[in-house]
């Protein structure tokens, strides 16, 4: 892979909820994602990875930690500053009911872009514009003067990715942009990002909990479990051998459409739920839940290390 | 094997502003005691439509049954008088809903929950429906169930308020149980456990279940038959090994192919359906998929195809299986009659 493009140290996102009580949302995680790469965040609700991708490109301003876009630390930039980065990092959200204003068309959803980096230039100009990313998404440039209630889901999503696309941005976040989507709509979708991707030379994360889709689309895959990485590797490595407790049971917990192999399958079932990210347990986060916990677990906290090249778990056994 | 629940022919259809939502047309099948049939098919497609139909729990109006019947160990449902239909509710069918964060009645205590259909239907005293509920709670895998039992649904997570759900579902151990979307609302985790813990419970009580799904991982799990539903229709039904190994409908064939494979590259595009589902205010008068249909025909625009039979237990709706269609009408696939 080339240079990194985006590289996050030690990042973390607190929330105060109250009664001097903080959710550690996301705690010190750290990754870089190289040019034209897309790294899959995965891991179940609750656990921080759609708050660390939104603490990335700063929807959410990150406790402490830092995020460098193309070498820039943009963490610590002022908003003024941030103005050009932000065009350069973009976000596609999950839900495209609630994402797109209702009162707007969609050429003023998307145009509205264009308006804020200054990249329109005249109304017909802007207009044009917009028709012509609208094609590039499979719409039709007709479209563009409807309101978001006259498409389906899966065009919604389209015009999702139409607006962060606009303005040209070289990362994008991808938070569970197909979780909302029917099965055979699902896969349109995902084959346009990447066909998008591969046309604009874009990087993405790419938020899941859909394991099997998050393996198809990412290069490498981070898994998340309480605010922290606990694993980390090249997608195949992830999913042929993974090292973490946590993604060996969720690996065995995803029902795969193939009676034959749902037959054959010896089942991981983990016990309990997760912990309150409030009061998180001592030593590994995951210890409450692992079959294989000892009483190290409890007491010292395992650090995220190099397990064989470019693997990394975060498991006093891995 | 003795058949349990029998639809013929049901249409179900919604009053709305502009017309009448044809959500169900036409649907027959049949469940046999102690089988799993698993309901597949996308939003809008009818699924759960069909099961609020069998439970009765249809809000009328909007809602309306069109025409059919649904005969349910002898009785005929549709016909039965509301307080008739209470008795069949919870003692003879359960049912499971999606959303556990709202189908729990936030007011009541988890055991009055459990305890409410015991004490109906089967006439326990509260002491020992309590108990009995304790016990469920327990069997479900909540620990601490006598203390859990006085708590509030807003006191459980939402792994632990779909247990619960089950739990009271299970109360007066149902001869059907109908499961709609049981574990969407859940991570992958806990879906496991929900679905161990219903796979368990149905080997021991002997039940049978619906389960209604969009996830064809879990059909693959749990379930001994299929029924695909499209547009409102049953498009194509067999054992979950004829729709996995051998799909005849290109409906069926596609929602399979537009899944990734586990080892399927990122330069190998995924086959997705194109287009999307027909309007149900004005159903198409053809087969309601030949909009999407790679291979459809000019008959498929202005017919409904009939079942066709391909085995005791594999049945298409679909005019590729017409002995007429030739290979060179439909692209050169599909020629098999």
């Amino acid at each position: 892979m080339s240079e990194p493009l985006i590289e996050v140290g030690g990042l973390r996102k607190f929330f105060h909820v109250g009664r001097n009580r903080v959710l550690k949302a996301v705690q010190d995680i750290s990754f870089t994602i190289a040019k034209g790469e897309t790294l899959g965040l995965v891991g179940e609700s609750g656990c921080g990875k759609s708050t660390a991708g939104r603490t990335m490109i700063r929807l959410y301003e990150p406790t402490a930690g830092s995020v460098a876009f193309d070498g820039t630390d943009v963490t610590k930039l002022p908003k003024s500053k941030f103005k050009a980065y932000r065009r350069k990092m973009q976000m596609i959200f999950q839900d495209p009911y609630a994402s797109l204003n209702p009162r707007l068309t969609v050429l003023d959803i998307v145009g509205e872009a264009l308006d804020i980096h200054g990249l329109a230039g005249s109304r017909a100009e802007r207009k044009r514009r917009v028709e012509r990313l609208l094609e590039a998404v499979g719409l039709n440039a007709e479209h563009a003067s409807r309101y978001p209630h006259e498409f389906s889901g899966g065009q919604r999503q389209r015009i999702g990715i139409t607006r962060a696309l606009a303005v040209e941005p070289a990362f994008v976040v991808c938070d569970e942009p197909i979780s909302a989507l029917d099965v055979s709509i699902q896969a349109q979708i995902v084959n346009l990002l990447i066909e998008l991707q591969k046309k604009m030379g874009l990087t993405y994360l790419f938020v899941a909990h859909d394991l099997s889709m998050v393996k198809y689309m990412s290069d490498r895959v981070a898994v998340m479990y309480l605010g922290k990485i606990v694993e980390l590797a090249r997608s195949e490595d992830l999913y042929a051998d993974p090292r973490h407790p946590y993604t060996q049971a969720l690996l065995s917990a995803i029902p795969v459409p193939d009676p034959d192999l749902e037959a054959r399958k010896e089942r991981m079932i983990l016990k309990g739920e997760l912990p309150s990210p409030i009061h998180p347990p001592s030593g590994c986060p995951f210890r409450t839940r692992c079959p294989a916990a000892t009483v190290r677990c409890s007491e010292e906290e395992p650090v995220l290390r190099e397990v064989r090249p470019g693997h990394r778990a975060s498991c006093h056994y891995a | 094997m003795k058949t349990l629940l029998d639809v013929k022919d049901l249409s179900v259809s919604f009053g709305v502003y502009g017309g009448e939502v044809q959500a169900v047309r036409g649907i027959s099948f049949a469940v046999t005691e102690g089988e799993a049939v698993a309901i597949v098919g996308e939003s809008g497609s009818g699924k759960s439509v069909t099961a609020q139909a069998i439970m009765r729990l249809l809000a009328v109006p909007p809602g309306k049954i069109r025409g059919g019947s649904i005969t349910f160990a002898g009785q005929d449902l549709l016909a039965l008088p509301e307080k008739e239909m209470q008795k069949v509710r919870g003692r003879q069918i359960g049912m499971i809903f999606q959303d556990p964060m709202t189908s729990l009645n936030p007011t009541m205590t988890v055991g009055a929950q459990i305890m409410e259909g015991l004490v109906r239907h089967r006439r326990m005293s509260r002491a020992a429906a309590k108990k009995r509920a304790i016990e469920l709670l327990a069997t479900v895998g909540i620990p601490h169930a006598e203390s859990r039992i006085s708590q509030y649904p807003h006191h459980f997570s939402g792994g632990m308020r779909q247990r619960a759900m089950i739990a009271i579902a299970l109360a007066c151990s149902p001869a059907l149980l109908i499961a709609d979307e049981p574990t969407t609302a859940l991570d992958v985790t806990i879906q496991a456990q929900i679905l161990r813990l219903m796979k368990e419970l149905q080997r021991q009580t002997r039940s049978s279940i619906i389960l209604i799904t969009h996830d064809l991982g879990i059909v693959a799990d749990l379930c001994d038959r299929v029924i695909v539903m499209y547009a409102g229709q049953i498009v194509e039904t067999g054992t979950k090994r004829e729709i996995f190994r051998n799909p005849q409908h290109p409906y069926t064939k596609g929602l399979l192919r537009s899944l990734p494979r586990l080892n399927q590259a990122k330069d190998e595009p995924l086959v997705p359906i194109y287009g999307t589902p027909p309007d149900l205010i004005m159903p198409p008068p053809g087969c309601p998929f030949c909009s999407r249909c790679e291979e459809a025909m000019q008959i498929c625009e202005t017919d409904v195809p009939a079942f066709t039979r391909l085995s005791e237990t594999q049945s298409v709706r679909c005019w590729l299986q017409h002995p007429q269609a030739r290979p060179e009408e439909c692209g050169g696939k599909g020629a098999s009659a």
